[in-house]
C-alpha cells in the first residue's frame, strides 16, 4: 500500500467549510435584526410636550414617555436652596459615572432652573422610586433630607434624582433629552436652546 | 383478525425497530431492584411535561398575543370559554408542579451520587433541563401581561442591562419596543410555545437515552453492572416491565391527586402559584408595592438581592445556576450514597438543603436589614457547599459500600 498525501484533500476541506460558515452570519442577520424595534416602535417612542406652568412649587407630576415614567419636578424655593443638603450621603452628586446631557448648566441638572425632568426608573431594577419631598425622619432614613424612595429593594434618591451611597441602585436616574419652549417642556428631544 | 394484526405489526416491525426499541428501552429495561420513593420523581416530571405540553396547546387556541388583548383574552378564557378556567389552572399548577418534582429530581441526584462517573452528562443534560424549564416558566409568565408579568420581566429583561458595554442595547433588543410591549409580549409567545418546548424535548430525550446507555443507580450507590447473570443481566435488577411500571402508578396516583387538589382548591396557592398582582393589567406607570418572583425562582432572587452591585448579583446569581453543572468534578469522593458518605458530607447536605428553603422565602419577601444578613449567609453557605465539595468528599472516613444490593 502506497502511503496516500491527503494535503490537498485536507485544504479544499478547509477551504469549502470556511466558504460555507462565512455564509453564518449573512444567514443569521435577518433572524436577529428583526429582532430589533420595528419602525413602528421607533415611531410610537417620539416625544411628549406639556405645559409644566400650571404645576405647583413642590409638586411631581409622572409623563409617560415610551410608556415610561418621566418625573417632572417644580422645586420650591427652600428645595432649592438646600439642594446639596445630602451631599454627603450622595454616591456620585456631580453625575460622574453616567452620561449626563445637560451636566453642568443647572443644579437642578435639567435645562431650566426650577424644574427637573429624569425617567422615573430605578436603575436598579426598574422600578418606579415614590416621591417624598418631605424633610423628615422616615423609617429607611432618620434624617431623609426629601427625595425619591424606591419600595422595592430600598435605593434613595435626592430631590434631583442623585443616587445615595450603599444602595442597590448603581447610579442617578437619568435625565432624558428635553427642552423648554417658554413653558412648553418637550421630552425626548433635545431641540433649541434653554 | 388476530393474524392480520400480527402480520401488518410483522410488516412494520421489519421496516422500524419498534419491538425492538420497546424492549430495550421499556419493557425489558433492568432497574435496580432496590429503589425507594426517591426515584419516582423523574418519571413524574415527563408525566408533569405531557400535561403541560396538552394544556400548553389549549391554551394557544383562545390565547391573544397583543398588547390590547393579552390580558382580556386570559380573563376570556376563564370566564366564557367551557372548561378554560380548568385547563389554565392545570397549566399554572403544573408549572409550579413541574418544578417542585424536578427539585426533588435534583435533590436526590445530591442525596446519591446520581452524577457520578459515569452519570455525567446524565447530570449534565438534567441541569440542562432546569436552565430550559426556567427560561420557559419566566417566558410562560409575561404572557396574561399582569402587572407582575410586566413588573417580573422588567426586573429580568433589566439585568441583561448590567452587562458591561452592551447592556442597554441589548436589553432594546430582547424587548424590541422602549419598554415591555405588545411586541415583546408576542415573541416571548413564539418562543414559550415553539423554540422552548422543542429545545425542551430534544433534551428529556437526551436526558434519557445518556441514562438508558449507563444504567439508573440506586440509594446504596452499589453498581449492580458488577454481578451479571449469564444473558448479561445485572442480578440485582428487575425489568421495567411490570415491577417499575406498577410502581410508579402508585406515585402517579398520588400525585395526581395532590394535583387536582391544587388544581381545584387552591390554583393561586396563597399567591406563590399565581401572585396577585397579576390579576391586574399591566401598567407601566405603577410599580407594585412588592415584587417578588413566583416560589421556584425565589432563592436565586434573595441570591440577587444580597448582593448591593447590579453586576455583582448577576454574577452571583448565574454562577449559582452554572455551578451546578460541574458537581460530578466537585465530587471527590469514593462512594456514591450518602448513606456510605462520611458526616462532612452529610452536614453539608443538610445546610446546603435548609439554606436553599431559607432563600427561597427570603426571595418571596420583601428586604429588611435582617432578612439581607440571612440572604448574605444563606448564598456564602450554598456556595461552599459546592466550592468546598472536593475538600470535604475528599479527606473524611466513608463507609464500605456492599457488593451486592
Amino acid at each position: 500500500m502506497q502511503e496516500k498525501d491527503n494535503t490537498r484533500r485536507k485544504v479544499l476541506i478547509g477551504l469549502t467549510s470556511a466558504v460555507g460558515l462565512s455564509g453564518i452570519p449573512f444567514a443569521a442577520t435577518p433572524f436577529i435584526a428583526a429582532w430589533n424595534p420595528s419602525a413602528k416602535a421607533k415611531a410610537a417612542g417620539a416625544s411628549v410636550k406639556l405645559d409644566v406652568s400650571k404645576m405647583q412649587y413642590g409638586q411631581q407630576i409622572q409623563v409617560a414617555w415610551r410608556k415610561q415614567p418621566v418625573f417632572v419636578v417644580r422645586h420650591t424655593k427652600e428645595s432649592l436652596e438646600n439642594i446639596d443638603s445630602a451631599l454627603p450621603k450622595l454616591a456620585d452628586p456631580n453625575s460622574d459615572q453616567i452620561e449626563e446631557p445637560y451636566k453642568g448648566q443647572n443644579p437642578t441638572r435639567s435645562k431650566s432652573s426650577e424644574y427637573t425632568v429624569m425617567v422615573g426608573v430605578c436603575t436598579h431594577l426598574g422600578c418606579s422610586p415614590k416621591y417624598h419631598p418631605e424633610v423628615e425622619p422616615k423609617p429607611w432614613d432618620a434624617s431623609w433630607a426629601g427625595g425619591f424612595f424606591c419600595p422595592c429593594h430600598g435605593s434613595m434618591f435626592d430631590m434631583v434624582g442623585r443616587v445615595y451611597k450603599g444602595v442597590p441602585a448603581p447610579t442617578n436616574l437619568p435625565v432624558p433629552p428635553h427642552f423648554f419652549d417658554g413653558s412648553i417642556l418637550t421630552i425626548g428631544e433635545d431641540g433649541g436652546t434653554a | 383478525m388476530s393474524e392480520m394484526v400480527g402480520k401488518l405489526f410483522g410488516w412494520v416491525n421489519s421496516r422500524l425497530p419498534v419491538s425492538n426499541t420497546f424492549e430495550r428501552h421499556l419493557s425489558k429495561h433492568p432497574v435496580p431492584s432496590k429503589v425507594n420513593f426517591w426515584y419516582l420523581f423523574g418519571a413524574l416530571a415527563s408525566v408533569v411535561l405531557i400535561i403541560q405540553i396538552v394544556s400548553g396547546i389549549w391554551l394557544i387556541m383562545p390565547y391573544s398575543n397583543t398588547e390590547e388583548e393579552a390580558f382580556a383574552s386570559i380573563e376570556y378564557i376563564m370566564r366564557d370559554v367551557d372548561y378554560g378556567w380548568i385547563i389554565r389552572y392545570m397549566h399554572t399548577t403544573g408549572a409550579s408542579m413541574f418544578f417542585a418534582v424536578v427539585y426533588l429530581h435534583m435533590f436526590r441526584g445530591l442525596l446519591y451520587g446520581s452524577y457520578q462517573k459515569p452519570k455525567e452528562l446524565v447530570w449534565i443534560f438534567g441541569c440542562t433541563i432546569y436552565l430550559a424549564m426556567m427560561a420557559e416558566g419566566f417566558l410562560g409568565y409575561v404572557l396574561p401581561y399582569g402587572q407582575m408579568s410586566y413588573w417580573g420581566a422588567q426586573v429580568i429583561i433589566s439585568l441583561f442591562g448590567a452587562i458591561p458595554y452592551i447592556g442597554e442595547s441589548l436589553e432594546l433588543w430582547i424587548r424590541g419596543d422602549y419598554y415591555i410591549s405588545g411586541i415583546t409580549v408576542s415573541r416571548f409567545f413564539a418562543l414559550h410555545v415553539v423554540a422552548l418546548p422543542l429545545v425542551l424535548i430534544a433534551l428529556v430525550f437526551l436526558h434519557l437515552v445518556a441514562l438508558h446507555e449507563v444504567g439508573a443507580g440506586n440509594p446504596e450507590g452499589v453498581d449492580i453492572e458488577e454481578h451479571l447473570d449469564d444473558d448479561g443481566v445485572p442480578l440485582d435488577s428487575v425489568p421495567f416491565f411490570p415491577y417499575k411500571v406498577l410502581n410508579a402508578l402508585v406515585g402517579i396516583g398520588v400525585f395526581m391527586t395532590v394535583f387536582a387538589i391544587i388544581m381545584f382548591f387552591f390554583p393561586e396557592g396563597g399567591g406563590y402559584f399565581i401572585e396577585m398582582a397579576n390579576f391586574e393589567e399591566a401598567n407601566p406607570l405603577v410599580t407594585p408595592e412588592h415584587i417578588a418572583p413566583v416560589w421556584y425562582y425565589s432563592p436565586y432572587y434573595a441570591m440577587l438581592r444580597a448582593v448591593p452591585d447590579k453586576l455583582g448579583g448577576l454574577i452571583v446569581m448565574g454562577s449559582a445556576v452554572a455551578i451546578l453543572f460541574v458537581v460530578p468534578w466537585l465530587d471527590k469522593s469514593k462512594v456514591a450514597s450518602i448513606r456510605y458518605k462520611g458526616i462532612y458530607s452529610k452536614v453539608a447536605l443538610a445546610l446546603f438543603g435548609i439554606s436553599f428553603i431559607t432563600l427561597g422565602y427570603l426571595g418571596t419577601v420583601s428586604v429588611t436589614e435582617v432578612r439581607k444578613t440571612m440572604s448574605v449567609i444563606c448564598t456564602v453557605i450554598y456556595f461552599a457547599f459546592f466550592l468546598l465539595m472536593p475538600i470535604y468528599t475528599k479527606y473524611e472516613k466513608t463507609l464500605e459500600v456492599p457488593k451486592r444490593l
